[in-house]
């Protein structure tokens, strides 16, 4: 579904994600893990083409994406910070994505209705706190019922009330056949959730496995095992 | 997605703060207040032209870059859907160029033209067009290019001086220094490479009252002559707005959002 072959950014001089290879099939859910300024956010952007890698080629359903827009119809993004213009209302908002994605597409409610969005459709976003932009976001990423749902660091930020109905919600759309990909720190959230975990450090791929369920008693205890040895190679290095 | 949506978006966002309606308004006060006090309506256009000519880069510029940096988010929010870059970038554009360009119109041309509409107030109202339209374009390769708000009005701010006050005090001293040289056509092609210098030179031709208006539009009229003059002046305008717009365009391919 997703293809990545031999991604490279550079920021400047800065080498941010090197030589990335990835291959994500359907109907999982991927955590993408590493710790703060590993490059994360970046490589989800890259598949947004919000950034434009400097070379290498990512594919969405087999298609390039470069010079395309139309595959982001498939694709349901909630950003790690939400992107709202500030001086408008909530209901703007959510009228210009449906404008653009179209009204009809908007189907699903779920988060918008469970998040009670309705009773604050008329603030500015300005007026509202991170946790509600939040809420907003994460209700318009699940609205159009898309067929890829890239969620970066959904739950920061949420009450745990609304943080567990996310999660719920997130294997809802997986058992409907869904690819989504998380980031996130918490580890139990990817015990919980991953079917396949991959470990960004310092802009490379250094684990990708795939989660079996029917593994250890204790996976989060070794997942934790696991990411301290690579720390210390860190560190070390 | 079709781009003309996308352009009512940031028109209505334009709109929504209440500068480009001050904008018109304070320019009509301009205009007014200039007829008002001038004899005839030659007089009043001199007198309005020199507003316009500092006014609308200073305007265009300070207004396109907040513009720019404000609607950061916007910009990502749109670019996260299935919209085209190209088209998003086209509708900032276009939708800052109208609005400067309406409330232009509205201030300046408008209360105008009560005088009647003549060659000089259409030529009056085309420089101005130009001027917003070259200005929003630097404007917007700088603000896309600079990340940091403060530092990208800071360049766009010495831009509109160096055009509308440095740039006449260079070429006095280029005149002064190289006196003995015959300098006439090289002062002419100087003169065109600056934009507010050009239109300003356009309206005193088509006026007839460039050689009492010093050097640079006493030179132009000698040297150039009227038709040719004036369709190399379209010329040059044309290649100012489109220059930076494709710099601007380029760097917004490209962007990191
Ligand atoms: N627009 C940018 N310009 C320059 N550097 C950036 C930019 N965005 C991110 N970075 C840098 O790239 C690195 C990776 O950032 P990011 O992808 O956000 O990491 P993560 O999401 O894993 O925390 C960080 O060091 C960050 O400072
Ligand atoms: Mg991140």
């Amino acid at each position: 579904m997703i293809n990545a072959e031999n991604i490279n950014k550079y920021y400047g001089k800065f080498h941010v994600l090197k030589s990335i290879n990835l291959k994500i099939d359907k109907g999982q859910i991927v955590a993408l893990m590493g710790p703060n300024g590993s490059g994360k956010t970046t490589l989800l952007k890259c598949i947004l083409g919000l950034v434009i890698a400097d070379s290498g080629e990512i594919k969405v359903d087999g298609a390039s994406i470069k010079n395309n827009f139309e595959y982001r119809h498939k694709i349901g993004y909630m950003p790690q910070t939400a992107y709202f213009p500030e001086n408008i209302k909530v209901k703007d908002v959510i009228q210009i994505i449906k404008e653009i994605r179209g009204e009809k597409s908007a189907t699903d409610f779920e988060l918008y209705e469970y998040y009670g969005i309705e009773n604050f459709t008329d603030k500015k976003i300005s007026s509202l706190s991170q946790g509600m932009k939040q809420k907003v976001s994460s209700a318009l990423t699940f609205m159009f019922d898309s067929d890829i749902l890239i969620l970066d660091e959904p739950t920061a930020g949420l009450d745990p009330l609304s943080a567990e109905y996310m999660k719920l919600k997130i294997k809802k759309e997986k058992d409907k056949g869904k690819l989504i990909i998380i980031t996130t720190h918490i580890l139990n959230e990817v015990e919980e959730l991953s079917d396949r975990m991959i470990y960004l450090l310092d802009g490379e791929v250094r684990a990708d496995r795939i989660n079996d369920s029917s593994g250890t008693k204790n996976r989060a205890e070794s997942i934790l095992e696991k990411f301290t040895d690579l720390f210390k190679s860190y560190e070390w290095k | 997605m079709n781009g003309n949506k996308i352009l009512k978006f940031i028109i209505l966002d334009i709109l929504r703060n209440k500068w480009v309606i001050t904008y018109t308004v304070f320019l009509m006060c301009i205009s007014a207040g200039l007829m008002f006090f001038s004899k005839d309506s030659t007089k009043a256009i001199v007198s309005v032209l020199n507003v316009v000519l500092i006014l609308v880069p200073l305007v265009s510029i300070l207004f396109c870059s907040i513009h720019i940096y404000n609607s950061k988010e916007f910009i990502q929010m749109l670019l996260s859907q299935p919209v085209k870059r190209s088209t998003i970038f086209f509708a900032e554009y276009t939708g800052l160029v109208i609005s400067l360009s309406v409330s232009f119109l509205a201030g300046i041309i408008l209360p105008l033209s009560f005088y009647g509409v003549s060659t000089i107030l259409i030529y009056l109202a085309l420089t101005g067009v130009f001027l917003s339209v070259i200005f929003s374009a630097f404007s917007v390769l700088i603000s896309i290019s600079t990340d940091e708000k403060v530092k990208g009005i800071g360049i766009s701010l010495f831009l509109w001086l160096f055009f509308s006050v440095l740039y006449d005090g260079l070429v006095l001293i280029i005149y002064f220094a190289f006196n003995d040289y015959p300098l006439e056509k090289i002062m002419v092609i100087i003169t065109t490479l600056n934009p507010v210098d050009l239109s300003r030179v356009l309206i005193l031709l088509k006026l007839d009252i460039s050689a009492l208006m010093g050097y640079t539009g006493a030179n132009f009229q000698k040297v150039a002559g009227s038709m040719t003059g004036i369709f190399l002046s379209f010329t040059v305008l044309i290649m100012w707005s489109i220059t930076p717009l494709y710099f601007a365009y380029r760097k917004f391919m490209k962007k990191n959002f």
